[in-house]
């Protein structure tokens, strides 16, 4: 192949890690942003995800598609349910202090990837993709249902965007958001936005799981490289800022198709973690944030 | 305080005159797991010291023990050299590794010193893997016999193994006793209580932070080195994000900001895994369930809250 076309190939691997990514990361930001908690079982909720949407499709018989469609319904509701009782019985007790949730959020990732090793397993199970096409370009056919994961991403973070910025529930969030304090002075109850938050952020983390188990197999360990591409994506986009994170979520993962198709994995990944550091370092409020 | 002096340095004294007389009663399987455990334990102190007292809470250290591994266990291993300097390089390479992180991490704190330490130690493990045909990866290698000899003793053997990680074990900690008795121990503590204060006090926090963090280093190097020359391991298994989650998770345990704390920790945490590996293999779970129910339920460790109930004078 020429260099013209495999840079295509390589962009559009990049592309459908970007998606993954930048739901995976709405999820972390929106945790961050709202609540002031670094989750790092955030990856685990991925994990989770590809886990569960692995359970659903194989119990429930039928078609791939409705099958499948069952999972990207059914695995992040658990997911979210499981978060939201880790929010009231762990992370509530602790008052949110930033450093004790931190500590707290590692014990829960081991939790969870223990559990998902002794009740699933060490193996890596394939899911079926709900449909099977290719689009044949000149130079190479691509997975269709890799594009469906694009388009997919894209409309849930619209969809979360005009959540957050057109209905009221957003707006109490927002709120939140900015002034704890204040929100909670005007009736809104603050416990439940928690909550809620870290709900649907550990819910989108999920999705992203569910959306991308057809291309990668569910394995129990497939929650590392997500949760520190999602710290790399919300760092450099700047907390809390949901363009800033699509924007990250973007070059990170365009970035990393590329770099690691010409060079290899891991040098796109230290190069990625260097960056990061040194932006926390030298540009703390991220590339995009908003606060100069 | 000085009234307490003796009885201070009476206990440490007693605790090291107990475990050098554990060769004698122990099982020749647990000398070896309380060399390991003693090894541990410097590497938790070095934790302590710049978590429990200076406040510096890093997700970071891995970077500090691989350092101090291989700065020992790579020159052993292309040069030949013997465990003595070995071990100094490894040291050596722990306290530099530390002192270059601090002079970037330093520039952040809290939540964000956290997650820079934690990217700059996943970049170190990753890069130990890009260099797998000189590091070994994750596979590591073992340490060529000649460079486990001391002075005509076979560290790779039990009772001289045992007692060099007496001696690593005993200089480390009364090393920071010492140093957390000292008026530079007070500046830490007081960095970990009100930056701002002993700011204005005359104190220059960054100086004081990298100091501490360093020293934090030298122990974590030590330890890596020491790890590598008595059980004749290296490998970069020992720089991912487990091995920055255990110090932390034994300074929680024994007590952070108590000098005894770090190996109280190790200890029981061995311990802990040691006796459900009877019942169980999720050695995670075990792991996972300590960390949350320590930062919900005992915050302070066991021994910061006996101190904090009944013996005031524990350093």
């Amino acid at each position: 192949m020429a260099f013209g076309p495999f840079l295509l190939l390589a962009l559009m691997e990049g592309l459908v890690t970007a998606a993954v990514l930048a739901l995976a990361a709405a999820g972390l930001s929106l945790v961050f942003g709202v609540m002031r908690v670094v989750n790092v079982a955030h990856g685990e909720f991925y994990m989770l995800g590809a886990v569960l949407a692995w359970a659903v499709t194989t119990m429930i018989p039928g078609p791939p598609a409705l099958a499948f469609l069952a999972a990207v319904i059914i695995a992040p509701l658990l997911v979210a349910a499981l978060a939201a009782a880790a929010d009231g019985l762990i992370l509530k007790r602790l008052n949110y202090d930033p450093e004790a949730t931190i500590v707290a959020t590692i014990g829960l990732l081991y939790i969870l990837q223990q559990a998902a090793l002794s009740l699933y397993g060490p193996n890596a199970n394939p899911v079926t993709a709900p449909f099977e096409w290719r689009i044949q370009l000149p130079w190479f056919g691509y997975s269709g249902y890799k594009l469906f994961v694009v388009f997919a991403a894209g409309m849930v973070l619209l969809a979360l965007w005009l959540f957050m910025n057109r209905t009221k529930a957003g707006l109490v969030m927002r709120a939140t958001q900015v002034d704890r304090t204040t929100a909670q002075a005007f009736g809104i109850n603050v416990d439940r936005v928690y909550m809620g938050t870290f709900a649907l952020g550990a819910g989108l983390a999920a999705l992203a799981g569910v959306l991308v188990v057809p291309i990668q197999q569910a394995q129990y360990l497939m929650g590392h490289d997500p949760l520190l591409l999602s710290f790399i994506v919300v760092i450099i986009g700047g907390l809390g800022s949901l363009r800033g994170t699509l924007i990250a979520a973007l070059v990170i993962g365009l970035s990393d198709g590329v770099i690691s198709m010409f060079f290899t994995p891991t040098l796109a990944k230290i190069l990625a973690t260097l960056l990061v550091a040194m932006v926390l370092v030298f540009r703390p409020q991220g590339l995009f944030g908003a606060k100069a | 305080m000085t009234g307490n002096s003796s009885k201070v340095w009476m206990l440490h004294l007693a605790l090291l005159a107990v475990l050098f007389s554990a060769q004698y009663w122990l099982s020749p399987y647990n000398v070896t797991n309380l060399s390991r455990i003693m090894v541990l334990a410097v590497f938790a102190m070095g934790y302590n010291l710049a978590f429990g007292y200076t406040g510096l809470l890093s997700l970071g250290h891995a970077l500090l023990l691989g350092a101090g591994m291989y700065a020992a266990g790579l020159p052993a291993q292309l040069w030949g050299w013997s465990a003595g300097p070995a071990f100094i390089a490894g040291i050596a390479g722990g306290g530099l590794v530390a002192a270059a992180l601090g002079l970037l991490a330093l520039r952040t704190a809290g939540v964000s010193f956290m997650i820079v330490t934690l990217m700059f130690a996943q970049a170190g493990y990753l890069t130990l893997l890009y260099f797998a045909p000189v590091t070994g990866g994750d596979d590591g290698f073992a340490v060529v016999a000649t460079s486990r000899t001391l002075m005509g003793f076979d560290l790779s053997t039990d009772t001289p193994r045992f007692l060099a990680a007496l001696m690593i074990f005993a200089v480390g900690l009364l090393a920071s006793l010492a140093l957390v008795r000292s008026p530079f121990g007070r500046t830490m503590v007081a960095m970990r209580e009100n930056e701002e204060r002993s700011r204005m006090l005359g104190y220059n926090p960054f100086t004081v932070k990298l100091a501490a963090l360093t020293i934090s280093g030298l122990y974590a190097g030590a330890a890596g080195a020491a790890y590598a020359i008595l059980f004749g391991y290296v490998g970069a298994s020992f720089a991912t994000i487990q091995y920055s989650i255990l110090p932390m998770l034994y300074v929680l345990l024994g007590g952070a900001g108590t000098t005894l704390g770090p190996f109280l920790g190790a200890l029981l945490m061995f311990a802990l895994i040691e006796a459900a590996t009877g019942i169980t293999t999720a050695h995670q779970f075990i792991v996972g369930a300590a960390l949350v129910v320590l930062v919900l339920f005992a915050p302070k460790g066991i021994l910061g809250t006996i101190r904090e109930r009944w013996v005031r004078w524990l350093p």
